[in-house]
């Protein structure tokens, strides 16, 4: 049932070009520190309750790695 | 890396080969994120069959798209996408086919082909990605460059003026007729999904980000900056496509700018082949 | 009374070559035709269009040879036999999607009508210079079969089995016809499906889950083919690929690719080769001569014969492969070997190679209509 959105990011696939953090209007996402096992700085869910469920940032990345889930 | 489906349109995709090869922020893979949504939505809704759907594509960084999909498909030589996919559409009329290519194979190379299948209003749908530049090859000039950009072949700047795709495509006829740039995720899936389902030819074209190959040449490299400058300059506007401004610097003009129903290649041709023959075939 | 011709299952038919692989192409089972139109070929090509239709088929004109290659090649990915017709410089506009179509392995026909070259040349003249470009042609190591008919009934026969061969060993095949026999109206058999074994290419055995689209069968090196729209994802992929159809940019699977797309056609030779000989069990002078040629040379060697010279013909009707075998047995006794061609040399070098220990010789004849079998004389005389 389609409750709260959650931005899932699927850390090996991410190449940290920052389109979703870019493209988010409530600031969910932000650059991270954390390098995944290709050496990418990749994208963090920093504020999980300002999303809002929009699909801009699943729909806008390269690479298939962020996409929203309904709790 | 992991082979369970995670993403929602990993049905589709072929993940045994991820990570793909496009550069981080590439707009061929955005396109395709989103040309996949297309489908997902359509199959849901009950209006594609996806082993129906046959993907096309030719040489470049466009090109490589068919081969990371799960659907039927063809990575052709240069610029031949659109024959190819012509011939698959009438030796089999139930099948979907769409190309989806660049715009050195689609109007470069292949620029014959695509006048030629607009003309006729073949039943395909074509995705044409724009990145103004042949970047796989290492960012040669591409029909579609913007006059004075410095690109591997024109290190003096580019002297001639680009294509204006749209404007091309309108004087020759089809069936739909879009631009939209990867800026605009949901306007170009809803325009994909009714290209698709859209008998006669279809052309979508979609501007799109090369960083690593245009982007640096016109002095930004960033993902990031280069979607802020697109964003700034593809608007979306109700005008004829002859109107539509194709400039870098000021504006890309978007949106669908023929939207007819005229009978395709297919439906046209039988129907002289049963006039003349009846029930002779 | 008017009947339709194919309601008899053999008859007697009068045309030319064009019509006569036109007709062998549809009790093939062709389905799909693309072409553009070029002298000598242009009339195989209108029949197509009008026949196609009445047997479930379609047949349309392209904007150039490129489009029409391109085309017969997606067509039979889609599961539709196709073929294509042209002349020297339409298939040197067509050689890049050859090596297409021998890099996915799709079964394509294209009957390729020699005329005078190079070049625009002179467009209703004959000519056999296009031996070479119809075998090597295109960019990169590949193998193809090439037949050269020399009549309309060859023309017939060698089509079906043009269409067997590519379904069978999934490559393209050409049938090589020449301007000569385009135009030349004569008696031949025609027969329907059901009195010739037609080959269909090999169907997955395995269910979609389990395919791999280049995945061959241990027996003859060939991969079953699925076609488009059976829910088996499958790709023609122009990259060197491996099994899955993934590109692989590595040496071991582009040595394993390659060892196999000329290892399938090899296994296949004896089948595949096709030679006639007249008159070589006690010939001491043996005439190689191919096509429409083989017409005129076959007439001089029954009058040299009258004359009680030990003269024979060496007829291959498959250029590429040649039947090696046949050769060697014709020249057994042979002191000389005169390879007669209209051309620059361009099927003499395979004969050379093959004839390590004779003396080979070659006699071009430069003319754009046929000789006459005075003026084959006039040529090979000197040699003898």
């Amino acid at each position: 049932m389609q409750n709260k959105p959650i931005a899932v990011v699927i850390e090996d696939r991410c190449k940290g070009c920052y389109l979703c953090v870019n493209v988010c209007p409530r600031k969910v996402l932000s650059q991270g520190s954390k390098l995944n096992r290709y050496g990418y700085r990749i994208v963090v869910v920093e504020n999980p309750d300002k999303c809002v469920g929009c699909r801009l940032c699943e729909y806008i990345c390269p690479d298939f790695a962020i996409y929203i889930a309904w709790k | 890396m992991s082979l369970e489906h995670k993403h929602p349109l990993d049905v589709f995709i072929k993940i045994d080969r991820l990570p793909h090869r496009f550069c981080p922020g590439c707009g061929v893979a955005t396109t395709l994120n989103i040309f996949l949504h297309a489908i997902k939505e359509l199959v849901d809704e009950g209006k594609l069959d996806p082993k129906k759907l046959v993907v096309v594509s030719g040489i470049g960084c466009t090109g490589r798209v068919s081969g990371y999909l799960k659907f039927d498909g063809a990575h052709t030589p240069h610029g031949r996408p659109i024959p190819f996919a012509m011939g698959v559409k009438l030796a089999n009329p139930e099948l979907k086919v769409v190309v989806i290519s660049g715009d050195g194979d689609i109007v470069g190379i292949g620029g014959n082909h695509l006048i030629h299948a607009a003309r006729r209003n073949m039943d395909i749908t074509v995705i044409m990605v724009n990145n103004f530049i042949y970047a796989m090859t290492g960012g040669q000039v591409a029909p579609t460059t913007p006059q004075k950009v410095y690109t591997t072949t024109t290190p003096y700047g580019n002297p001639e003026p680009p294509f204006n795709v749209v404007r091309l495509v309108a004087s020759i006829g089809a069936n739909y007729l879009a631009r939209w740039a990867i800026t605009h995720p949901f306007q170009l899936k809803n325009s994909i999904k009714k290209a698709i389902l859209r008998e006669g030819f279809s052309f979508i074209e979609v501007i799109s980000t090369c960083t690593e190959r245009f982007g640096r040449r016109v002095g930004i490299g960033d993902p990031v900056k280069l979607y802020n400058k697109l964003k700034a300059i593809a608007k979306i506007r109700k005008v004829s496509p002859f109107e539509a401004k194709y400039n870098w610097d000021e504006e890309i003009t978007c949106g669908e700018f023929i939207d007819e129903e005229k009978p395709g290649f297919i439906q046209m041709y039988f129907n002289m082949v049963k006039k003349e023959l009846g029930d002779r075939t | 009374m008017e009947v339709r011709g194919d309601e008899y299952l053999a008859e007697i038919r009068f045309n030319n070559s064009n019509i006569a692989c036109g007709e062998a192409a549809i009790v093939a089972g062709l389905k799909f035709f693309a072409g553009y139109p070029i002298t000598p070929t242009s009339r195989l090509f209108e029949y197509l269009t009008e026949e196609l239709p009445k047997h479930g088929g379609i047949a349309i004109q392209c904007e150039d040879e490129i489009a029409s290659i391109n085309a017969i090649i997606g067509a039979s990915w889609a599961g539709a036999k196709s073929m294509t017709t042209t002349s020297g410089p339409g298939f040197s506009l067509m050689l890049e999607s050859i090596g297409f179509a021998i890099m996915t392995e799709t079964p394509i026909v294209i009957v390729y009508v020699m005329r005078t070259g190079p070049s625009t040349g002179y467009a209703t003249g004959t000519g056999q210079g296009d031996v070479m470009q119809a075998r090597w042609g295109s960019h990169g190591p590949y193998e193809l079969v090439v037949y050269a008919p020399s009549s309309a009934q060859e023309s017939f026969d060698l089509t079906i089995k043009a269409f067997n061969v590519s379904e069978l060993l999934r490559i393209p095949v050409i049938v090589l016809t020449d301007a000569i026999l385009a135009h030349t109206r004569e008696r031949y058999i025609w027969r329907d499906r059901s009195e010739l074994k037609i080959i269909d290419r090999k169907k997955p055995k395995v269910p979609p889950e389990k395919y791999k689209p280049f995945e061959p069968d241990p027996e003859d090196l060939v991969p079953p083919m699925a076609i488009y729209g059976e829910g088996y994802a499958t790709f023609a992929e122009s990259l060197v690929h491996d099994e899955r159809g993934y590109y692989e940019p590595t040496s071991e699977v582009y040595r394993k690719l390659i060892w196999r797309l000329h290892e399938k056609v090899w296994l296949k030779k004896k089948y595949i080769v096709e030679a006639d000989t007249y008159y070589v069990d006690d010939a001491e002078i043996l005439i190689v001569s191919y096509g429409s040629l083989a017409r005129v040379a076959l007439a001089y060697i029954r009058e040299m014969r009258r004359k009680g010279i030990k003269i024979g013909l060496f007829k291959p009707k498959s250029l590429w492969p040649l039947d090696d075998e046949k050769l060697r047995y014709a020249t057994r006794k042979a002191k000389k070997v005169i390879v007669v061609e209209m051309n620059n040399g361009q099927l003499y070098r395979e004969i050379d190679r093959l004839l390590k220990n004779k003396e080979v010789i070659f006699r071009p004849i430069f003319k754009v209509d046929l000789p006459t079998p005075d003026e084959f004389e006039e040529v090979v005389q000197e040699c003898l």
